[in-house]
């Protein structure tokens, strides 16, 4: 594999390409096409994408993140839901976002009365220190979260790029 | 040729819910990651999990880049009934990866 | 920083980088199903059962059941090669099997199947204690490797020994400094996102020191991991390992 670069720590500048922006106006200039980071303000876009205008709200959710992570390109993830997992209180998906990467979305779990538990782990990246947020809809309609601030460090003695 | 590794009991009691635990062999490039020119190497990665038993689906995962490299997902499920779990993995692509693992249930 | 002379780990202060390194990680390499070094020994063990080449043979045709044939060897290596008159890795043992006995052309260094098999043959040495072998041919060479290994260079005129024998322990731009034990590879680097070997985490430190980095295959590598597989006689063979 080949090495990764290394994102820019305060990678807050993206392009925007609002509705009436793009046209003939103005100078023709050349954009440098840059990743956008995701930021705070587009995590919450990318949450209201997911669940709408349901309130969220903090509680039964528990999202398990080693507070400082050795590498970025491999962070152990478990989330829990307390939840029976009956089919009539279940957990119904449960989404995973970031603020920093250059997208908001990490993963959506799709879950059900067969799971039997609401249990999940897995392996994410994060391009930085910063939050991630987990937000789980249940089957009777409501959004909880649990969030967690992780500090992500690089490695030293890393490869650079041929 | 994807490498797969899938833990899954052999034999569970009816009722109990089981771990089973997956992991795949992929480089998930995420398509922000530049080459040694400069340029950007293209996404490719695998946007979606599902495991099915019997054929009905119990578990399915949607993933974005955020998602490291060979990706390991790991996740509950109750045994209802013997009979065959098919694990599916599809890339961007939209080739997929399928491993089918059987389990007995008394 | 002490000084370039720097002397050796006293063999009861020595340290594996899985002591080091978070809960999660150690999790991730004691766990075979979620290791992800698993693959690569899967892919290594599909492999030695294919026959290749145009002598058509595969390992097991010559080395059997690699549970028992392989036991103990990556513990061992490198071993001398009477017919190149040097040591030689297991890659290149692998390599050499490979041409000589399949007939068959080389591996490349990193790719895939060298890895997958160096891999599948060091895993079945899990858990042994390193044992370098009494063989006085290669005193010379690992005498070569501890001066590679005590030797200023770079642009930074750093050695290995004032990191890994003076500081470890110590942080280098926030990820702890490891003694540098080879007692895991080829291993999972997190950094790399892929299995590895040896000779890349070498040749990593080596630009990480603004040094040049000798080619793939080169001599000093193995002069190293000989000496490097001396200082850490006696730890256990952990392949696959993790490391971040």
């Amino acid at each position: 594999m080949e090495p990764k670069a290394n994102v820019a720590t305060t990678r807050r500048r993206f392009l925007a390409v609002a509705g009436g922006a793009i046209g003939a106006l103005g100078t023709a200039q050349f954009l440098t096409v840059r990743p956008a980071a995701a930021t705070p303000a587009s995590m919450a876009a990318a949450i209201r994408e997911a669940i709408g205008e349901a309130q969220v709200r903090p509680g039964k959710v528990k999202l398990d993140l080693p507070p400082l992570v050795e590498n970025g390109n491999t962070v152990p993830l478990t989330i829990t839901v307390d939840s029976p997992m009956t089919a009539a209180n279940h957990v119904r998906r449960v989404h995973i976002f970031n603020e920093k990467n250059p997208e908001p979305s990490i993963v959506t779990f799709h879950l059900g009365p067969r799971s039997g538990r609401a249990s999940i782990s897995t392996r994410i990246r994060l391009a930085d220190t910063q939050s991630v947020v987990a937000i789980a809809e249940l089957s009777d309609g409501s959004f909880w979260s649990d969030s967690v601030d992780v500090i992500v460090t690089i490695a030293a003695c890393t490869e650079e790029a041929k | 040729m994807a490498r797969v590794l899938i833990n899954v009991p052999a034999k569970a009691a009816r009722g109990h819910v089981i771990e089973i635990k997956t992991l795949i062999s992929h480089p998930m490039e995420t398509g922000y990651r530049p080459d040694h020119t400069g340029k950007l190497v293209p996404r490719d990665i695998i946007n979606r999990f599902v495991c099915a038993y019997n054929g009905t689906e119990v578990f399915r995962a949607d993933l974005h880049p955020a998602i490291a490299a060979n990706p390991f997902i790991s996740f509950y499920t109750v045994a209802t009934e013997s009979g065959v779990l098919t694990f599916t993995w599809t890339g961007d692509d939209g080739k997929s990866f399928v491993e089918k693992a059987n389990i007995t249930v008394a | 920083m002490a000084a370039a002379s720097a002397s050796e780990i006293p063999l009861k202060e020595r340290k594996s980088g899985y002591d080091l390194m978070s809960r999660d990680t150690q999790a991730m390499q004691d766990d075979r199903a979620s290791n992800p070094g698993t693959l690569w020994v899967l892919e290594g063990e599909a492999m030695w059962s294919q026959n290749a080449g145009a002598a058509g043979k595969s390992c097991a045709g010559c080395h059997g059941n690699a549970r028992t044939s392989m036991k103990g060897v990556a513990a061992r290596y490198p071993a001398y090669n009477a017919a190149l008159h040097r040591p030689i890795n297991l890659e290149q043992r692998i390599n050499l099997c490979r041409t000589e006995r399949q007939r068959a052309t080389p591996f490349s260094y990193e790719g895939k199947e060298l890895l997958a098999l160096a891999a599948f043959v060091a895993t079945q040495s899990r858990g042994r204690k390193i044992a370098p072998p009494a063989d006085k041919r290669l005193a010379p060479f690992r005498d070569n490797g501890r001066d590679l290994f005590n030797l200023r260079q770079g642009q930074l005129n750093l050695s290995c020994a004032q990191c890994h024998n003076d500081n470890w322990g110590r942080k280098l731009s926030g990820a702890v400094i490891p003694q540098a034990h080879p007692t895991g590879y080829p291993l999972y680097r997190l950094e790399w996102q892929s299995l590895g070997s040896l000779q890349r985490r070498l040749r990593n430190c080596l630009i990480g020191m603004r040094a040049e980095p000798f080619e793939y295959g080169a001599p000093e590598y193995v002069a190293l991991e000989l000496y490097l597989m001396s200082r850490a006689r006696g730890m256990r063979i952990e392949t696959p390992a993790v490391r971040p």
